[in-house]
């Protein structure tokens, strides 16, 4: 156990709890006692503030007096099953990480065999079987809405899953890989090595390679010079480094001119998709897998 | 020595103005925290409220609404009545008028303080102790001010006997400034920024210590003061039971002290931290309904009033609130029920019903009790608009809690669904959309709520002002024996 006190510090704890605990005790045997030099039921105490303001000293509830012994004899029950008194553990020898695995041990044995029929499909077949493509479903609802929406068409800065465009590739192996370890892209920023007008004309060929115009053609030497090695010499992209097709209109960070700019002057370092493997486990990855083939497939 | 313990000397000189200056900050407070937090409720089906302005958005209102409402409203109410309660219950002038001036203007600078630097984003990030450590000081400086002018106050009174709502004035003073200095504690690095002296679970369980006790001793011991004094007063019966006074008095202040794990359930808080959290909870519940069965019992004898005089509903239906929140507490500390309630919407209506229904009626039976006193009148402006305002609020805080509860378990259930595949059912966007409508039905509870506030405000002004009365409260006449068959026959 991480969390021990030392054991002066356990006792005080120990001691602490059970002398208020008495104490309550105490105080209600003490008022339940009725003194002879106390006034009758139906007489108020004697003192009397702000002209009309008295007490009346009725006897406490019996029911009210049985709900607080009550409580009190669960909350020692309670303390001598359950961790509570400083380092003693409790009879059930209960902890919450104990609880946490037992669940999840309880789980994964009960839903062992649900998942075995699907050990043996490929993942394209698996894309086939409606039961196998809904659970991959909910686990997509589960850990995936968060960056790439309930529809899978992602956001700025998160790919759409949904379209047939894949930055690290559309085989089942490459998504599977792509969930499973996490993926980290990564655009330097060119800002210094074009300049203004260099990321200008860079930007002007983006957005019409074919225009033929002075910036154009400029830029599309320096894009040859610099921007090749990963984008590829026809600049349709590398899915071995998640470098992205820029010929086709699919934008990942936005193809307007302001966009362009600031994805190739100050580069895009924030694009991280977490690996996934040990969240979510290898038997619902494969569906999840699947859940997401199907959706292009 | 038996007797009357208010010497039929001349009358004293009380110092009044304090009072009635907090008595009409709780009413503008009122006004402002529970409009912003109906404001924040309606951006929580209309996102776009805020416009896209950082400072209305619902992260930075929500503290507000929550400040403003617990500090600013239930802070001015608390102060201003346990001035009038001490000073009639000790037969003497509230002692230092310079102290108890400052404490009044120090106690606002606070709240206006708060309303401006809430929405530019300077929190500490303490639930219910946001504020950064300059306006923390200034609260340590006003409270403990506070508690020389009351305890001071005590040592000069008259009566050789301290009144039990005293009792419960000065545990809250005392222990709110020992929770508000010990949790406020931080290292500050500029004016505006501070990190907490604690790290870690240790700065989580220091922060529930804090907060659970705001709860016990602000919200709790605090009110109970307030219905200790005017609850007997309104009634003009004696309390029910002395002994149990001092029993869930001395019971309530020390379990309490205990109780804030619960809400670090199932964290890196260590078991047995959670398990005493727990247990102490459950213990507390019997403490609490002292405080309960003592105000409803000193009806005893005297039900009849709650059919005539609505600020009786307000006192005693507020006790009803209290009492379903001081079980409901309980229930929810227990871990298999905090693992349903925990996170969800549960919590919000758990807190509102003892926010809306035990903390403002509470507030609203005793400010209609002590405002035409304050002006020297007989009774408020209009008792049938106490009765609309009692209404409004009773409807308004059913429909918020109710609301509430449902979407709360519902969450719960959604967040925890699993298949026959073992696997979750919901996503989070989709327990979120089943929200909706509750939110809808919270916000129609907030809007009467707020309404009923408004329709209080226009009967203080009234009455401060002095226009004649224009309904007076039916006269206080026990009912003929057969009167109610009567009813029942026609």
């Amino acid at each position: 156990m991480s969390e021990q006190l030392s054991t002066g510090w356990s006792w005080f704890v120990i001691l602490i709890t059970l002398l208020n605990i008495v104490a309550c005790l105490w105080l209600i045997a003490w008022a339940s006692i009725r003194r002879d030099d106390e006034p009758a039921e139906t007489e108020t105490t004697g003192h009397v503030w702000d002209n009309d303001l008295a007490e009346y000293n009725q006897p406490m509830p019996f029911w009210w007096l049985g709900l607080f012994v009550v409580t009190i004899v669960f909350s020692l029950m309670y303390l001598v099953a359950y961790p509570g008194l400083g380092n003693f553990d409790g009879l059930f020898n209960w902890t919450q990480e104990r609880q946490h695995e037992t669940q999840i041990n309880q789980a994964e044995h009960r839903f062992e065999r649900k998942f075995a029929e699907y050990h043996e499909m490929d993942i394209p077949a698996l894309a086939q079987e409606p039961d196998a493509v809904d659970i991959g479903r909910k686990v997509y609802q589960t850990w995936c809405t968060g960056c790439h929406g309930s529809d899978a068409r992602g956001a700025k800065g998160y790919p759409n899953l949904a379209d047939n465009d894949w930055l690290w590739g559309g085989e089942p192996e490459q998504i599977l890989a792509s969930i499973s370890n996490g993926r980290a892209g990564m655009m330097p920023p060119w800002q210094a090595v074009l300049g203004d007008k260099g990321v200008a004309a860079v930007v002007d060929f983006m957005q019409d390679p074919h225009a033929g115009t002075a910036a154009v053609e400029q830029g599309k030497a320096l894009f040859e010079q610099n921007c090749t090695a990963c984008h590829g010499a026809d600049g349709t992209g590398n899915t071995m480094l998640g470098a992205p097709n820029l010929m086709d209109d699919i934008w990942l960070y936005g193809g307007d001119e302001a966009s362009l700019t600031s994805s190739i002057a100050n580069g895009r370092q924030q694009g991280r998709m977490p690996a996934h493997r040990d969240l979510i486990g290898a038997d619902k990855l494969r569906l999840l897998t699947a859940y997401i083939y199907s959706l292009s497939h | 020595m038996a007797g009357n313990e208010t010497p039929a000397a001349a009358a004293v000189n009380y110092n009044d103005r304090v009072v009635l200056q907090f008595t009409i900050m709780t009413l503008v407070w009122a006004v402002v925290g529970m409009g912003v937090g109906v404001f924040i409720a309606a951006e929580l089906i209309w996102p776009g409220l805020s416009m896209n302005l950082p400072w209305l958005s619902y992260g930075r209102l929500r503290p507000l609404h929550t400040n403003a409402v617990i500090f600013a409203f239930g802070g001015s109410a608390l102060i201003g009545t346990s001035y009038w309660v001490v000073q009639r219950t000790c037969q003497t002038r509230l002692v230092f008028d310079k102290l108890a001036a400052f404490t009044f203007w120090g106690w606002q600078a606070v709240i206006v303080g708060a309303a401006i630097s809430l929405p530019l984003g300077y929190t500490q990030a303490k639930e219910y102790a946001e504020l950064e450590w300059p306006l923390d000081l200034l609260i340590a400086l006003v409270w403990v001010s506070y508690a020389v002018v009351f305890f001071g106050t005590i040592m000069r009174r008259k009566t050789p006997h301290i009144y039990v709502a005293n009792w419960f004035y000065g545990s809250f003073i005392l222990t709110v400034a020992i929770l508000h200095i010990v949790n406020s504690a931080a290292i500050p690095v500029s004016l505006t920024k501070s990190y907490s002296a604690y790290g870690g679970a240790v700065d989580a369980m220091v922060q529930w210590w804090y907060g659970h006790n705001a709860v016990g001793f602000f919200l709790t011991a605090g009110f109970l003061g307030m219905m200790y004094y005017f609850i007997p007063k309104q009634v003009g019966k004696p309390i029910y039971s002395y002994r149990l006074s001092i029993v869930h008095f001395w019971a309530l202040i020390s379990i309490y002290m205990w109780a804030g794990p619960h809400h670090l359930h199932y964290t890196a808080l260590p078991d047995w931290v959670q398990s005493l959290g727990m247990v102490f909870s459950l213990i507390l519940l019997a403490p609490s309904w002292g405080g309960m069965i003592n105000g409803i019992m000193t009806l005893s004898g005297a039900w009849h009033k709650l059919r005539t005089d609505p600020i009786i509903k307000f006192l005693i239906v507020s006790l009803s609130f209290y009492g379903m929140s001081t079980f409901e507490g309980p229930m929810m500390s227990i871990k298999t029920v905090n693992a349903l309630s925990h996170y969800t919407d549960w919590t919000i209506g758990h807190v509102h019903s003892g926010a809306l229904g035990w903390v403002g009626m509470i507030t609203m039976g005793s400010l209609y009790v002590l405002i035409p006193r304050l002006v020297n009148r007989e009774s408020m402006y209009s008792t049938r608009l106490i009765e609309i305002h009692f209404w409004l609020t009773t409807l308004g805080v059913v429909l918020y809690i109710a609301a509430m509860w449902v979407a709360g378990v519902m969450q719960g259930l959604m967040w925890r669904a699993t298949d026959e595949n073992g696997i979750l059912v919901y996503s989070f966007i989709e327990s979120l959309n089943a929200t909706y409508p509750f939110y809808a039905v919270r916000l129609a509870g907030g809007v009467l709520y707020l309404t009923g506030i408004l329709v209080m405000v226009y009967n203080s002004y009234k009455t401060l002002m002095g226009a004649p009365a224009i309904d007076l409260p039916q006269p206080d006449q026990p009912p003929a024996p057969n009167a109610s068959t009567a009813e029942v026959q026609t």
